[in-house]
């Protein structure tokens, strides 16, 4: 179904959130995204009518709880073009990082020594590779950006060596909004025989992610990020290179056999799912998937682009605005400062309108620092957004400005 | 503007957020330190001159929000001459009272960020 201004706001009537809460501008759904009526119902439902953990019951209530946590897994794996082998369920991006972060060594070559990342990560795909270097005595690099906020290929060339042992790289900016040539890269990244690792947090809910065209090793998005619950997330992995990984969690579920002395693991994906699983939140995020499936990823990113450009023209009519983002190819995400007043200030002042945005440094602080901002105000949009959250955003931004000045 | 924020933004506070009182570096400094505010970017680096355990002189740099930036001329203003010690005793309750305006928590930070600059320096 393609969305205008008038579907956005019919859709916007599917997120009860702005039943409850009157006036809501809910400009923030680069942090978390709204859930539709079908994701809380689903959650309540499987409680009311589902609940027993799986695998173990031999009972009718814990194979109902086991076939709705299999189709759950079907969905999520058709949703970006996996294996069902190939999707380990975390609680998060952050955590399916942790996991390859702490496992990966494994099938490195040991004449590689170089990890690569862009200068525009979130901390959750720096910070876990950070670490990875200091275990490993490898040497972190970065691909750099350009006066545009793109990333600079010339410089990915230049970067990706045959001691290049993983490329992980953001597919799109939570701080920009910049969506990066990920298939570029990562045929560069093939050419040298390194790991490619996609951070898809952000473009999930944005972009149609196809691993198999994409062709990456890894992969790794949140839930709560594409209209589903917080606490569960998928680590997406190629089978033949997940056989090869060691678990990363211990103990029940993910095991063959176990003696007091030794252990023999699961097969994928159990290997890696260990102790009872988020499984009302894994089942409410096949909900969300199948709700924007039901829109479509096409229709969702052509409104958001639409939005996203209606912004943009009224943020620049205002002036005096540091902008941070670039005006095309954007995943619908506008960071910019008022000249001479800190995002916090803009935040707060907002929030007295009812406009929630990010402020600060948006878990990216060596960007920031880069961009020479101590912080930035960022507005990310979704397609239950319409013209007039921006008009309201732009009649605030305004008054705040006139309040500075 | 009814609620916390519009009260907060108070003609004084957003004139001491552009026109900033003790800004500046101290060249003669025998006590500095530079504290940041993780949640929002703030960065703030106190100087302090101490002759005979009292605040000669104090000087601040940095960038912030309109929050600590005024908190922060107020704090220098009233602890010139003030000893050391007693400044090491100072709490939140003096900052607000300096403040004048109601803080919620998610602002206490950005107002308390000074006088914690202050006291690491000292320490």
């Amino acid at each position: 179904m393609e969305i205008d201004n008038k579907k956005a706001h019919e859709l916007k009537k599917d997120f009860p959130i702005f039943k409850n809460n009157k006036g809501l501008i809910y400009l923030d759904n680069a942090a978390t995204s709204q859930r539709p009526q079908v994701v809380i119902d689903s959650i309540k439902d499987f409680s009311e009518k589902n609940n027993a953990n799986i695998q173990r019951g031999l009972y009718t209530l814990s194979e109902k709880a086991m076939k709705k946590y299999n189709e759950a897994r079907k969905i999520i794996t058709k949703f970006i073009n996996a294996n069902e082998k190939e999707i380990i369920f975390t609680k998060n991006t952050t955590e399916a990082l942790n996991l390859l972060s702490y496992t990966i060594s494994e099938i490195i070559s040991k004449e590689k020594d170089e990890i690569l990342l862009t200068e525009m990560e979130h901390h959750s795909n720096l910070v876990p590779w950070q670490q990875l270097a200091k275990r490993n005595n490898m040497k972190l690099k970065f691909i750099k950006i350009k006066d545009d906020f793109t990333l600079d290929l010339e410089d990915a060339k230049n970067k990706i060596t045959d001691k290049t042992a993983l490329v992980s790289i953001v597919h799109a900016s939570n701080v920009l909004g910049t969506i990066n040539p990920i298939k570029e890269i990562i045929s560069l990244a093939k050419e040298k025989k390194a790991l490619t690792i996609i951070d898809a947090a952000q473009s999930a809910s944005h972009i149609k992610i196809d691993v198999k065209d994409l062709d990456c090793d890894f992969l790794a998005f949140s839930g709560h990020k594409l209209l589903g619950p917080i606490g569960i997330g998928v680590l997406y992995g190629k089978q033949e290179l997940l056989e090869k990984l060691p678990p990363f969690l211990f103990g029940g579920g993910m095991i063959k056999k176990v003696t007091y002395e030794d252990s023999e693991f699961a097969d994928l994906p159990e290997k890696f799912e260990a102790g009872t699983q988020n499984i009302s939140e894994t089942i409410a995020l096949a909900e969300a998937i199948k709700y924007v499936q039901e829109i479509g990823l096409e229709n969702i990113s052509k409104w958001e682009s639409e939005l996203f450009e209606y912004a943009l023209k009224k943020l620049e009519e205002l002036g005096d605005i540091e902008i941070y983002s670039p005006k095309k190819n954007n995943i619908s995400i506008l960071s910019f400062n008022p000249k001479g007043i800190h995002g916090h200030d803009v935040a707060s002042l907002l929030n007295e309108d009812n406009i929630a945005i990010r402020a600060g440094h948006n878990c990216a602080m060596p960007l920031l620092e880069k961009l020479n901002i101590p912080s930035v105000s960022r507005v990310s949009l979704a397609f239950y957004n319409t013209f007039e959250d921006i008009d309201s955003l732009a009649q605030s931004l305004s008054k705040i400005k006139t309040k500075f000045n | 503007m009814t609620s916390e924020a519009g009260d907060i933004y108070r003609e004084y506070i957003l004139d001491l957020y552009k026109n900033p009182h003790n800004f500046g570096i101290l060249e003669n400094a025998t006590h500095k330190h530079e504290e940041f505010n993780q949640m929002c970017g703030d960065k703030i680096k106190v100087f302090l001159d101490i002759k005979e355990g009292k605040v000669k002189d104090i000087k601040f740099d940095g960038e912030g929000c309109a929050i600590s930036m005024a908190s922060a001329s107020l704090i220098t203003d009233k602890v010139k001459n003030m000893p050391a010690e007693q400044i090491k005793d100072l709490g939140s309750q003096f900052v607000l009272d300096l403040m004048r305006i109601p803080i919620g928590t998610s602002r206490m930070k950005c107002a308390l960020l000074p006088l914690e600059a202050i006291k690491r320096a000292l320490n």
